[in-house]
């Protein structure tokens, strides 16, 4: 079909342009490799296609891009993903709604308790139960110091990546003070399997307040020191502004959500805009940027963090007390005590550790908001103890389709700085 | 007493004549409510005009597209009367951010060779959910600029993500071909 065709069919030039010469390279490698260039020739366009990972200590893991040069600019690109693919969600199919947590707490392994609240509220809906307030409001508490880790992590890869090195060492070393307390309230500093259908895994610790406590006297502090290292810093500043522009409505055709959406001056986070759990009764605000750049996302995560304080804060005070599960035995195994007590504890107990629980038949899809955007699960159930279907919408995954957009007509050295403002994780593109 | 009784009977008949032959429908296309939220079944051959319509509606963004394969559940009770139901299902979801209202659109795709027209042309960000679903389920959408592999590898065989697609019996490709 040539261009002429397709402008006849589609019956509009900008829909011809977007996918004829649109930054994105649609090309496989074998014809990539076919096509050859004449140095000598001066009629030649002089493009070349470069290949960039996927073991490349910037693309956060294993991302590879094609790349289409000319000379020092890229022109189109293309990301090649799948090399982290392990079928996760096949394996879903393979696993009870009470071990489900653990195999979705492995896609995004920077913000893994909130695949967990994802898969754990489609649960609930498919059951049609209701956590106790408690249990809502721990599952708030952990989220929001998973997104604050979350963005130190990005803070920290971000400097890394721009020659910053030394805000690696300080992004990880706040990051790991949160990871400190996850381990003393889960177990486990990261794939917590924490948040489960019904509630959460375990109560809180004694003393939890103290530690989150010190957690918000020690964070905003070094936040501080953050905008003297790297905000107010002109070298910094220069390197990431006017850097990977994107406009509101491209992000919007792009499907592209949280931070990178934010940046562009559009508001939209679902926990304001679709409230779930109890994110009605906190004050916060919704941080957006102005010109859709490096340097506004950079700010945004820097910013959220900030508010992520603030609704932590908040739940410090409004923390009530009560159960932290759901007390239906259908749903959730006894307490060790009465199963010595109790002959029916002991069978429910059985049949939930070898059964599992039943869901009963139906779809459906409830969305969260991740520090890297909408984080959505869909779940088919056909009434038996295993999900018939479980797809999880991952931001990462979405947000990828962006990089070819925001690296076009930049420099080669600026694509490092748009991949890390990306923030991708590949676990959950590639699940 | 005939008068009264034969009236109600009329209209007993006329409601239950609408419901077998129509059912709800919404944006001209049955429609099912699933916890709350809208869920319309247009045809493949009514999807582009379907999403054409919400995007106009104020549905500005595709938030997701997948598939399921009901070869192993087949009966399933959720479809309204005048679907009948297929083993591939194509399940995309739409937002309205200005309402702040999600609708979520199954196409029955086909039990052989699954085919849906591309939803690229009126969102572009349809791309790598589409190839995705491609790779993982064999479904075709015409129309795709890009018509190829995501996840796994260019010489891969198979759709993984198919219910007779099993666990396990294929050994670990390693790629010896130049692929994507």
């Amino acid at each position: 079909m040539t261009a002429d065709d397709l402008t006849l069919a589609l019956g509009d030039p900008e829909r011809v342009h977007r996918r004829e010469q649109s930054a994105v390279l649609r090309v496989n490698e074998s014809d990539a490799e076919a096509l050859t260039g004449d140095p000598e020739n001066p009629e030649d366009d002089h493009r070349m296609i470069l290949n960039m990972g996927p073991q490349h200590p910037s693309t956060h893991g294993v991302l590879r891009l094609m790349l289409e040069m000319e000379g020092e600019t890229v022109m189109r690109s293309k990301p090649v993903i799948g090399y982290l693919h392990t079928g996760m969600e096949k394996t879903a199919e393979g696993l009870t709604y009470l071990q489900g947590p653990t195999n979705v707490t492995r896609m995004d392994y920077a913000a893994p308790l909130f695949s967990e609240l994802a898969f754990s509220l489609t649960v609930e809906k498919l059951l049609s139960i209701e956590v106790p307030a408690r249990a809502t409001w721990i599952r708030m508490l952990m989220c929001e110091l998973n997104r604050v880790s979350s963005h130190l992590l990005f803070q920290a890869t971000n400097g890394m990546d721009l020659g910053a090195v030394s805000m690696m060492i300080y992004g990880w070393r706040e990051r790991e003070e949160i990871l400190r307390f996850f381990e003393k309230v889960t177990g486990l500093r990261m794939n917590h399997n924490y948040i489960r259908p019904g509630g959460v895994a375990a109560d809180l610790h004694d003393g939890w307040r103290q530690d989150v406590r010190e957690l918000l006297d020690m964070l905003p502090a070094r936040l501080k020191e953050y905008d003297t290292l790297l905000t107010n810093q002109p070298i910094f500043q220069e390197r990431l502004q006017g850097v990977g522009v994107l406009n509101p409505a491209e992000a919007l055709a792009l499907s592209a959500t949280g931070p990178i959406l934010r940046s562009t001056g559009y508001s939209w986070d679902l926990r304001r805009h679709a409230p779930y759990m109890f994110y009605d009764q906190v004050d916060f605000d919704v941080v957006v940027g102005t010109w859709g750049d490096c340097f506004d996302r950079y700010a945004i995560r820097q910013n959220e963090i900030r508010e992520s304080l603030r609704i932590i804060e908040q739940i410090l005070d409004l923390m009530p007390e009560g159960d932290y599960r759901v007390q239906n035995k259908k749903v959730t195994p006894p307490p060790r005590v009465r199963i010595d007590e109790s002959m029916e504890a002991l069978i429910h107990h059985f049949k939930i550790f070898t059964e599992g629980f039943h869901v009963p038949e139906g779809e459906a899809y409830v969305a969260v908001e991740s520090p890297r955007g909408e984080l959505g699960c869909y779940i088919v159930s056909d009434g038996t103890p295993k999900p018939y279907r479980m797809h999880i919408r991952g931001p990462s995954f979405v947000n990828l389709q962006t990089l070819p957009h925001l690296m076009e007509g930049g420099l080669i050295a600026d694509g490092v700085a748009v991949i890390s403002s990306v923030d991708p994780i590949m676990g959950e593109v590639d699940r | 007493m005939t008068e009264e009784n034969t009236a109600p009977e009329e209209e007993v008949s006329e409601e239950t004549v609408e419901e077998v032959d129509l059912g709800p429908v919404a944006y001209g296309v049955p429609v099912t409510e699933s916890f709350g939220q809208t869920v319309l079944h247009p045809a493949p051959d009514q999807l582009i005009e379907t999403v054409t319509v919400l995007q106009q509606d104020g549905f500005c963004m595709v938030i997701d597209l997948t598939v399921v394969d009901y070869l192993t559940h087949p009966g399933r009770t959720d479809l309204p009367a005048a679907v009948t139901p297929q083993r591939f299902e194509v399940v995309v979801a739409l937002i309205n951010h200005q309402q702040s209202t999600r609708i979520r659109l199954r196409v029955q795709a086909g039990n052989n060779q699954p085919t849906v027209p591309s939803l690229f042309d009126l969102f572009p960000g349809t791309e790598a959910m589409e190839r995705e679903a491609w790779d993982l389920f064999g479904v075709t959408f015409t129309d795709h600029p890009d018509h190829s592999r995501i996840l796994m590898p260019d010489d891969w065989e198979g759709h993984p993500l198919r219910k007779d697609h099993a666990v396990g019996d294929i050994p670990v490709q390693f790629s010896t071909t130049v692929g994507n």
